[in-house]
């Protein structure tokens, strides 16, 4: 194991058709942003989606451009100068590179698609179930481009959830409506609500059946693949084209179990990552854990694109509850039985916490978890610091170490 | 040279600091050992390191059956045939001297470790030092240089202060002026030494609670013995220290040599 081997495993068939669609995703936006075609609203991670695209609006993530940035590693350069005007260097790393991105008019999607930048918004739109760092991101655009600002604010620490708080979010999401209109120009349409609001079911239907597939053993494929192929799952859900890639991946991952494919060759170690990903160093931990035979097969992260309580007849109500169910908005002890859940599904041997400097809301170490899960699953569990995005937090070598340790531990059980 | 070693068995840590060589022979007795500094050519150190540990068990490379690396250099060692990292090894070297369930706390020139073992040996959890190395031998060595004090001076130095004096700071560069403040303010240099063990044994001590019996091991317990009759005190523990702490990582690969354990690497 001194070295991870170059390995060269059987890639996803439907990566090709994700590569076409990403690419058409932002080649739509860009001509929309040029010649004006349609309206562009920013959206954050898990925004009111549905209904900007019930409104005919084109969605754009900053939060999937930070992702980007960090994949990429544009980011670790960018932050400092977000840092520059004030924006601290322990505030959300997507923040502080994409407005780096923004100062410095670099993107990703120039090396990607030969696009220039980023598509100008005509509103921002943010939900703080995140965090609070969304709506002082899109804040600073709003102030920048003069762009309208709205947004709903979550509750948080929820433990078991109350009809108050469905309420007030629903009635949130409907306050957007008009503010909405005012920059469509156009009469909100129910009907195209409530279609939207189906497609977006069926993703997230669709998108949980894919991971739960790495629930066999061996399991078809890990967290490292899921973190790229989420992205239709992000970014377009709402519409029917995210649900035609998920159609496509679906069986394939499918036929993978029928046939005994294990994703990574031998699998001995099954583990579950808590917490973000680290974006720059997806392919180097990926081989890593490769080389230890140790499949990652399902995190928290990328099970938080599953919205299954989204329903057309209620639209709103649904939407309140979807987006309030979510796990980052919970207490701990729903975030321990959640844990818990997909332990007796995914049956791992242990978990993998980051704790992600500059996102302390989706990194669950900080509290206890990690000791009381440890107990009550009895498994092991470790923790290792890092980033989402800003590499400089990053102790490669103590990581990899720790890694090594912590499968060379499970092989002693 | 004679050569009436016999079979040995060769452990090789690599540490961020300090490379340490450890030479078994097949009744697991240290017939041959070596440290010296890492430098920047960790393979060029351990040659050396290895060298002189022969030298002391009166072997030739031809005696060496099997040799595991580990340490932060691990992957460095082209005479080695696997690695295991410093926490196995480590764990397994304290395992050798103390068979029983504990708490393993090594205080390195980088890393700290705290690591649990049940009654078997087995690893139950680790914990390694976050990103900052505050705490660890590359503090003291940071503060010897600051204060002027030779770092072989600083045992004796704490051991005969008369007071402590404490400092607050998380951080080695700030601790340092806070250290250059309390000069200022008359302290007595001993008491300000002893206030920078107590400042290492506390960044060690937040790391992880202490179960079962306590080993302390690595080289800054090596050089510096003083430090765990302060940790004795504080913890109002026994604590349990092998023969040589500095050499426990490389006697744990070494005993992974001799059990074939380790990485073919």
């Amino acid at each position: 194991m001194s070295e991870e081997k170059k390995t060269t495993r059987r890639q996803i068939a439907a990566a090709k058709t994700l590569k076409k669609f990403m690419a058409d995703y932002f080649y739509e936006m860009d001509d929309a942003a040029k010649t004006g075609s349609q309206k562009i609203a920013w959206c954050t991670s898990v925004g009111p989606a549905e209904l900007l695209r019930g409104m005919g609006f084109l969605v754009y993530y900053p939060e999937n451009h930070g992702a980007m940035l960090g994949a990429t590693r544009m980011s670790t350069d960018l932050i400092p100068y977000a840092n520059a005007l004030g924006y601290s260097p322990d505030i959300c790393s997507y923040l502080t590179c994409d407005v780096g991105s923004y100062l410095q008019k670099k993107t990703p999607l120039t090396m990607a698609y030969n696009i220039e930048s980023v598509p100008r918004p005509d509103v921002l739109v943010f939900n703080t179930n995140q965090c609070r760092d969304v709506q002082d991101w899109f804040a600073w655009y709003s102030r920048e481009l003069n762009v309208p600002l709205v947004g709903v604010h979550t509750h948080r620490d929820i433990g078991n959830i109350r009809n108050y708080q469905i309420k007030d979010i629903a009635s949130q999401i409907e306050d957007l409506v008009p503010k909405l209109e005012e920059v469509t120009g156009k009469k909100f349409d129910l009907a195209r609500f409530k279609e939207a609001l189906g497609y977006s079911r069926r993703t997230s239907e669709l998108w949980g059946a894919c991971l739960e597939e790495a629930a066999a053993i061996p399991s078809p494929w890990t967290f490292f693949d899921a973190t790229i192929h989420m992205a239709p799952a992000v970014v377009s859900r709402g519409t029917k084209e995210a649900n035609d890639y998920y159609e496509l991946l679906l069986p394939e991952l499918q036929q993978r179990v029928k046939d005994d494919f294990a994703a990574v060759e031998g699998e001995k170690h099954r583990l579950y990552w808590e917490g973000m990903p680290i974006w720059g160093k997806l392919r180097s931990l990926s081989e890593q854990f490769y080389s230890l035979k140790t499949c990652v097969v399902a995190s928290t992260y990328c099970n938080s694109w599953i919205f299954d309580q989204l329903d057309p007849d209620e639209p709103f109500e649904s939407m309140a509850v979807a987006y309030t169910e979510l796990f980052i908005v919970r207490d701990e002890l729903y975030k321990e039985q959640y844990i818990t859940d997909c332990y007796n599904k995914f049956k791992f041997d242990g978990i993998l916490f980051h704790d992600a400097k500059t996102c302390p809301n989706n990194s669950n170490n900080r509290y206890g978890m990690p000791e009381r899960l440890s107990e009550k699953l009895g498994i092991p569990v470790l923790t290792i610091n890092g980033d989402l995005c800003d590499l400089r937090c990053y102790s490669e070598e103590q990581a990899k170490t720790n890694i090594e340790a912590f499968i060379e531990q499970l092989e002693e059980k | 040279m004679t050569n009436d070693a016999g079979s040995i068995f060769v452990g090789v840590d690599v540490g961020a600091s300090h490379t340490k060589v450890a030479i078994l022979d097949s009744e697991k007795k240290l017939i041959g050992h070596s440290v010296r500094k890492s430098g920047t050519d960790f393979t060029d150190s351990a040659e050396n390191c290895l060298n002189s540990a022969l030298e002391m068990a009166n072997a030739l490379e031809e005696n060496i059956v099997r040799c595991v690396s580990t340490g932060y250099g691990r992957k460095n060692v082209p005479f080695s045939q696997g690695t295991k990292t410093e926490i196995g090894c480590h764990a397994r070297g304290c395992y050798h001297y103390f068979p029983m369930a504990m708490t393993i706390v090594d205080i390195g020139g980088q890393d700290n470790k705290v690591i649990k073992l049940d009654a078997k040996g087995r690893r139950l959890s680790f914990k390694m030092n976050r990103k900052c190395a505050a705490g660890t031998g590359a503090f003291l060595e940071e503060m010897s240089l600051r204060l002027e004090i030779p770092l072989e001076d600083m045992d004796a130095l704490a051991e005969g202060a008369e007071n402590m004096v404490e400092l607050g700071s998380y951080c080695t560069v700030f601790s340092a002026t806070e250290v250059l403040g309390k000069i200022r303010q008359g302290k007595k240099v001993p008491d300000i030494v002893k206030g920078l063990f107590f400042s290492v044994i506390k960044r060690v001590l937040e790391m992880d609670s202490l179960t079962d019996r306590v080993v302390i091991t690595g080289g800054v317990v090596a050089h510096n013995p003083y430090l765990v009759n302060m940790v004795e005190e504080i913890t109002e523990r026994e604590i349990m220290v092998p023969e040589y702490p500095q050499l426990t990582g490389a006697v744990g690969a070494a005993l992974f040599a001799m059990e074939k354990g380790g990485h073919n690497g």
